[in-house]
């Protein structure tokens, strides 16, 4: 595609040239994900989670299908209609647990997929769009993965229906008209569970959509690699197929694995207690808690608890819990290091680790109580991401001195062959710099 | 300029937190957090050896029988099981037979509605039928325990500390916390959320239950057993799932050396 050295598809037999005059889909096939598509030949580990991404979002695809089948959404049978298909559908305890825990393997997925693009400067030019893409199908996610999980009815997607939609109200003047209408009631009910149902199973053909733009817009500059460097001849690349179809199928074989060791031996493990209780609006669960995916997401919204200037607390953790989201869009720009690579750029690197480590301080807030303690140590990591993205990025991008870069992917290679640095193998590379 | 904006944007955020963070940390110190009664005197659930426990985990009939009986002569009095049906007592090693006559004696009957006359009558239980519901007309609120051990934290281990855990007010409590007396009409249990619970306690003594099967009735036995008997009534798939997952996993390993061995064998030429 994107390389002079691409191969083309030539259909050999009749049959293959027919198709091919009428509907050339194998050619697309082929120079998508065949071997018509070079890619550069370093990558690491980390670059098998796009794959992964898709193949969990075919699997909530699949599995939810199936339980649409069998669900009902309706207030008064919801609930019930959930234990009917763990009890009485055959199959029905493999297809929800699949779907409950692929929802967390899905975002397990991707949160390492975008840190992937963090590290490696995946987001850098040529390849913003691609970025852009992404962070919209991150939104699309969330928004599903939220939807998805008011639906079985229990006392935290009641309780968590609430709280969400209860960030319109924080609108100045409109909110509340905003939430009535969004909800179709004062409350979450039968109005809110039925368009969340809709939406629920909308909007995954729709990241799908996405994913396929996400996937086009890769393959006009084709993919980045661990020394962020650009393919300079044909000696950087291999062909898609065969070399990474093998290695995805090794790495889709070891997603698979933890993935069934989680839904078959503790497919509870990831949910919460409560929402095995049916939903009561009469009554409020100690500690209201999102999925885990979101618990960063809902420290940064409970670390503001005063009124600044007039604007009050809960508005400004709502803004402030949406931009936390939204400043990646414009991360491409904040970021004018010419180096992609976090390999080599040894400020960088320290800053991205102290935003990895500060994004997990911030989700084991978000799964506490919020207690004075908790509600501490959020303020000052939140301050930190905020930091981080809008003002270290755009002041150490410019700061800093990186390190020689090599000369091309295959220079690269043939220098971590020598032996100089026998701990560079593909999964510590991102730890040590490739000489 | 895109810079320069998120720069001041990102100092503003900094700020508010910072203002936030300031009165956080003035409030820890003029009105430090103290301590409740639940804080203190609140205790996770004990341990508890069950068969379905672990990997391999799956039931114990015979357990089960006896968590069913614990079930039926205690707990039913009040507590709904709404999601299991009699026909699922055929998992314990109930016969067909057995699950019909258990059905039709179970004392609360099965309503009917008559449409020609518009009266609701009762019937007896048949195995397709749920276990009725039961309406409770004392304090408190009976949850259905159909769910119980997965609506709560650890929830076999948390229904038999429960149902063990009974016992006076300790002085201590008292003496810290005199304000944290146990209200009238209910009963103190430290491993219950806020520590005092409505339910009085269903297992007073040991052999309030006799066992059919000669297993020396005690009220740890007991509340072993229904923790048992309730696990199977919240997750009666458990065994089908165990076995699938072991297999599962046995097939995946074996892909996965598969595929690493042509992931190997693929690049063996290409340094990367």
């Amino acid at each position: 595609m994107s390389f002079p050295w691409a191969k083309h598809y030539e259909p050999k037999s009749g049959f293959t040239k027919w198709i091919d005059e009428r509907l050339p889909l194998p050619r697309l096939v082929y120079g998508a994900v065949g071997a018509g598509y070079p890619v550069p030949r370093n990558l690491n580990y980390f670059w098998n989670f796009g794959v992964l991404a898709g193949a969990a979002l075919a699997i909530q695809i699949v599995t939810g299908i199936v339980l649409a089948m069998h669900y009902a959404a309706n207030g008064g049978v919801a609930f019930d209609s959930v234990e009917h298909i763990m009890r009485d559908v055959n199959g029905g305890w493999f297809l929800r647990y699949a779907h409950a825990n692929g929802a967390s393997m899905f975002f397990v997925v991707v949160y390492i997929h975008i840190f992937r693009g963090l590290f490696y400067g995946s987001y850098k030019a040529p390849r913003e769009m691609i970025w852009l893409l992404g962070v919209t199908i991150f939104l699309l996610m969330m928004a599903t993965a939220f939807m998805g999980y008011v639906l079985p009815w229990g006392q935290m997607s009641f309780w968590g229906a609430q709280v969400i939609t209860g960030f319109f109200s924080a609108i100045p003047v409109v909110g509340d008209t905003i939430r009535i209408w969004l909800l179709g009631g004062y409350a979450p009910d039968d109005a809110a569970l039925n368009r969340f149902f809709s939406l629920h199973y909308l909007l995954p053909f729709v990241i799908a959509g996405v994913i396929i733009l996400h996937i086009w817009a890769l393959h006009i500059p084709g993919s980045n690699n661990p020394t962020g460097v650009d393919v300079k001849g044909e000696q950087d690349t291999v062909p898609f197929h065969p070399y990474y179809t093998a290695k995805d199928g090794f790495g889709l074989g070891v997603f698979l694995f933890i993935f069934a060791a989680l839904l078959f031996f503790a497919p509870n493990s990831l949910g919460h207690p409560d929402n095995y209780i049916p939903a009561n609006a009469l009554q409020t669960p100690a500690h209201i808690v999102p999925e885990w995916y979101f618990w960063p997401f809902y420290a940064i919204l409970r670390a503001f608890t005063v009124d600044f200037i007039g604007i009050p607390a809960k508005l400004l953790g709502v803004l402030a819990m949406f931009g936390s989201i939204l400043l990646l869009f414009f991360l491409p720009w904040l970021d004018s290091s010419p180096v992609r690579s976090a390999n080599y750029r040894p400020l960088y690197r320290i800053f991205f680790w102290v935003l990895v480590a500060d994004v997990l301080v911030l989700g084991w807030c978000g799964g506490s109580p919020a207690t004075p303690l908790y509600v501490i140590i959020s303020q000052i990591s939140a301050a930190y991401y905020f930091a981080h993205f809008l003002i270290i990025i755009p002041i150490i991008s410019r700061a800093e001195r990186p390190t020689p870069l090599p000369n091309s992917i295959t220079e690269a290679v043939l220098a971590k062959k020598g032996g100089t640095s026998p701990a560079h193998t593909a999964l510590s590379g991102s730890a040590v710099p490739a000489e | 300029m895109v810079r320069a904006i998120a720069i001041l944007i990102g100092a503003g955020f900094v700020a508010v937190l910072s203002w936030a963070l300031f009165w956080s940390i003035q409030g820890v110190i003029t009105d430090p957090p103290a301590p409740t009664a639940v804080d203190e005197f609140h205790l996770h659930p004990k341990e508890v050896e069950l068969a379905s426990n672990g990997f391999f985990g799956t039931y114990d009939q015979r357990q089960l029988q006896r968590g069913l009986q614990v079930y039926k002569e205690v707990c039913a009095n009040c507590h709904s099981l709404k999601h299991v049906a009699f026909r699922d007592l055929t998992q314990l090693g109930y016969t067909p037979a057995q699950v019909k006559k258990f059905a039709a004696d179970w004392s609360v009957k099965a309503k009917q509605f008559d449409p020609k006359s518009g009266d609701t009558t009762e019937r007896p239980n048949t195995p397709s039928d749920y276990f009725p519901t039961v309406y409770y007309p004392g304090t408190g609120n009976p949850p259905d325990l159909s769910l119980i051990t997965k609506a709560r934290h650890e929830g076999p281990a948390y229904v038999y500390s429960l149902l063990t855990g009974y016992t006076d007010q300790p002085a201590a409590l008292l003496k810290k916390f005199p304000d944290a007396k146990v209200p009238d009409g209910l009963y103190y249990n430290p491993y219950f959320a806020n520590l005092n619970i409505a339910m009085p306690p269903p297992l007073s003594q040991d052999g309030q239950v006799t066992y059919l099967d000669g297993t020396k009735s005690t009220v740890q036995q007991n509340a072993k057993d229904v923790a048992a008997f309730l696990t199977w009534a919240a997750e009666p798939n458990l065994p089908t799932r165990h076995a699938y997952g072991l297999a599962v996993l046995g097939f995946l390993l074996f892909f996965c050396i598969l595929a690493y061995g042509a992931y190997q064998n693929i690049w063996r030429d290409i340094k990367h």
